[in-house]
């Protein structure tokens, strides 16, 4: 049945996650981008928030708590409305955990699973992206060849959320024609890892590279029972993951930009009551409001198994597509003051194109 | 919560919908062709169509399916992917006229006029977006009482088909929109001429009049609600107009987005005979990858998309009896700069094909353009959208 009611849970989520993106995120933001640092005591808070642990099951040392992706889509954007670096940090150790969760075997949520409801934060990372022109989630470069009961694993790898900490990687991989993610141990004998990535946006967020040199896995190291996992479904959800956190940046600046432009007087009236700032804050809204309608269904297909490649495709390229329309236009709203970095407007024009080519940073 | 999923029952009204909107569809390019015509009430394959729908009942919707009001857009797209105008049947009632007289009219009024297909005149030839400027005038004879209306009014909705229209006239042009009342005249009254069926772009078998009052004199009670007195102050009944809104700049919406789905599925179909691999699975960095026609019509899907379900999450709040003003203006600014891009891109990606008679590519891209004009242009729904946002008034922000 068609609807788009939240339920009482997701309202109070969708609450609380506000109110702590605004009280702890968002004055923490400026800060970090300009140090190129995640702020510990953040980490520290959101772990002991439970965003990850609360989703696990029992037996493995989790809360239970029934885990429903559009909830999660919803926390996301709020986070990231905040801010999407330290939104995207903090919820890194979801990122390794559900795809585990949703697509290890028994074996490998014993394994690993239980880490992610202890008392301190760990994380690990899904190496996705590669350092090449074209280089494309569902067809990477870097290859596994199976050999005598072990897989090889040679490749680079690029833009690897909290690289500098993890301690596994989930790292994707062609096996043939076939997409295989391997989970690779942060000592692994031929991996290393590269020093902290700069980039344009998201500076908050440390990244790193992988090179993997035939690194040598066992067996089990695959994801997924024998025969391995559909990984296109985890690089759906961490797609849809994308496009929330794209979604919380462009609520941002559209909720930044409309009292600046009602503040703003020019040839004596506020610029707001001008049609050419006012029809482009509500193109803002109107893109805004079409990007949430896509991440809440391509997240809805997830939540209940369906296959939601092509919904992905479309929330992500949309939001992709959008969110850079609208901060490109915050920016111009705010005319020179959108180029001062004492005005957020500026960070989140930096944050949305780097969302818009990054893949496997976040999931739902 | 939150669910994206139709039900079984949904989705077997929808494809017998779809079914009755492709036989619909092989009558539109003879009447587009010849726009004097009208177009027949019952179309020849109805009887057919409809015996074998009676033998084949589908599933009374319930609590668990899709709510009517989201249902609607979805039929009204699936009727409308068929084409726009023609109709297995022809609804003989239920003009843009009706609805006003079921929100304005007195009892009495109701009861006098209910039956009757009523066509809604406000748009002249010197005013469009801003019906205040209405120069379209009633005065009252108090001798005879009657009301003497006089002016011209054109884009009338089954103009030519309906039995009355409801008129927006003014009884004070001074007064400004305090001073705009709706009337009720009846086909056939001395004074009130059907010069033409308005020559279109696109909906060409779309019944659009023209209408001309010259000292037409209709009964003092044929003023809707009755209420005679000009308010000093508040544009009370004006904003009363302004909230059928809220449902029909949805459904408008959803009208042309039927008409880009069906742009979209024959284009997929051209692009998959030619080969054309439309590959979803593609991430950011490989989009480069796609062919050029393949990342464009998968961009105008995702346009689609992200219209389509705007409307719905709009209809839905009306359904709900949620405020939705804002919506209202959102979905249908959304799809009428969507539908333009979809059916336009369309034709760019097929090329000659595209603009050839021969297919239906053209007449979708003429008959989605006035999407984004008819019910409010997308100019007035951004500012509608924008004194939202700002929290100003009319006189804030024009």
């Amino acid at each position: 049945m068609i609807s788009f009611e939240m339920t009482e849970e997701q309202t109070l989520v969708r609450d609380s996650m506000r109110e702590f993106a605004a009280a702890e995120i968002r004055k923490r933001a400026r800060s970090a981008d300009e140090e190129s640092a995640v702020p510990a005591e953040l980490l520290a808070t959101t772990w002991s928030l439970g965003l990850t642990s609360t989703q696990l099951p029992e037996a493995f040392g989790g809360a239970g708590e029934a885990r429903s992706c559009v909830t999660n889509a919803i926390v996301l954007e709020e986070l990231a409305h905040g801010d999407a670096a330290l939104a995207i940090a903090a919820l890194s150790p979801s990122l390794f955990a559900n795809a585990i969760l949703d697509h290890g075997s028994e074996a490998q949520k014993k394994a690993h699973l239980p880490r992610f409801a202890g008392a301190r934060f760990v994380t690990g990372s899904l190496a996705v992206c590669e350092p090449a022109p074209l280089a494309d989630g569902s067809r990477p470069r870097c290859i596994a060849e199976a050999k005598n009961g072990t897989y090889v694993l040679s490749g680079r790898k690029s833009l690897v959320a909290m690289g500098d900490r993890a301690t596994h990687f989930l790292v994707t991989a062609r096996e043939g024609s076939e997409l295989g993610a391997y989970i690779v141990p942060r000592d692994a004998v031929g991996l290393t890892v590269g020093p902290l990535e700069k980039n344009m946006g998201l500076r908050a967020l440390p990244t790193t590279s992988l090179l993997l040199e035939r690194v040598e896995l066992p067996a089990e190291s695959k994801l997924g029972e024998a025969g391995g996992a559909n990984v296109q479904a985890v690089l759906d959800a961490s797609r849809v993951a994308l496009a929330a956190v794209m979604l919380g940046v462009s609520r941002a600046v559209l909720e930044y930009c409309v009292p600046y432009a009602k503040d703003r007087v020019a040839f004596d009236e506020a610029i707001a009551k001008k049609q050419a700032i006012a029809f482009r804050l509500a193109d803002m809204h109107i893109e805004q409001h079409a990007m949430r309608q896509l991440v809440w269904r391509a997240a809805s297909l997830l939540e209940h198994g369906l296959d939601a490649t092509r919904a992905a495709w479309q929330a992500r390229c949309y939001a992709a597509e959008k969110s850079m329309w609208i901060a490109d236009n915050g920016v111009q709203v705010l005319g020179g003051h959108g180029f001062i970095r004492e005005h957020p407007v500026e960070m989140w024009f930096r944050h949305a194109r780097t969302l818009g080519v990054a893949e496997g940073l976040v999931a739902l | 919560m939150i669910d994206f999923r139709p039900t079984a029952t949904d989705e077997a009204m929808l494809a017998r919908l779809h079914a009755e909107a492709l036989i619909c569809r092989r009558h539109a390019r003879a009447f587009d062709e010849r726009e004097a015509e009208m177009i027949p009430d019952v179309l020849p394959e109805a009887a057919a169509f409809e015996a074998e729908a009676k033998a084949n009942p589908l599933p009374k919707p319930g609590p668990d399916d899709t709510p009517p009001a989201v249902m609607m857009m979805l039929q009204t797209m699936a009727a409308y992917w068929g084409d726009y105008s023609v109709r297995l049947r022809r609804s003989t009632s239920g003009g843009l006229g009706n609805a006003a007289l079921m929100a304005a009219g007195t009892e009495a009024q109701k009861a006098k006029w209910g039956q009757l297909l009523l066509s809604m005149a406000i748009t002249e030839p010197g005013c469009g977006s801003d019906p205040s400027r209405v120069s379209t005038t009633a005065v009252l004879d108090e001798q005879t009482n009657e009301w003497i209306l006089n002016g011209e009014k054109i884009f009338v909705t089954t103009g030519i088909r309906a039995d009355g229209v409801v008129l927006w006239a003014t009884l004070d042009k001074s007064a400004g929109r305090a001073g705009i009342k709706s009337f009720l005249v009846v086909k056939g009254t001395p004074g009130f001429d059907v010069p033409h069926k308005e020559k279109k772009l696109g909906i060409r078998a779309d019944d659009t009049a023209a209408y001309v009052f010259r000292d037409c004199r209709i009964p003092r009670e044929n003023l809707l609600g009755g209420d005679e007195s000009i308010p000093k102050q508040s544009s009370g009944g004006f904003r009363g107009v302004m909230k059928t809104f809220n449902m029909t700049r949805p459904l408008t919406a959803a009208m042309g987005l039927g008409i880009a789905e069906a742009a979209l599925d024959a284009t997929r179909e051209a692009l998959t005979e030619a080969g054309v691999e439309l590959d979803w699975a593609t991430g950011p960095g490989g989009m480069g990858r796609l062919s050029a026609a393949a990342e464009r019509f998968m961009r105008l899907e995702t346009l689609f998309e992200a219209s389509k379900w705007t409307v719905l999450q709009c209809a839905w709040m009306a359904g709900k009896g949620l405020p939705n003003n804002l919506e209202s203006s959102v979905s249908k600014a959304h799809a009428g700069s969507a539908v333009r891009q979809i059916t336009q891109g369309c034709i760019e990606i097929l090329g000659a094909m595209g603009i050839s008679r021969e297919h239906l590519f053209e007449k979708w891209m003429r008959d989605s353009r006035i999407t984004d004009i008819y019910e409010g242009t997308g100019e007035i729904q951004r500012l509608i959208i924008a004194r939202g946002l700002l929290d100003y008034t009319r006189d804030d922000l024009k």
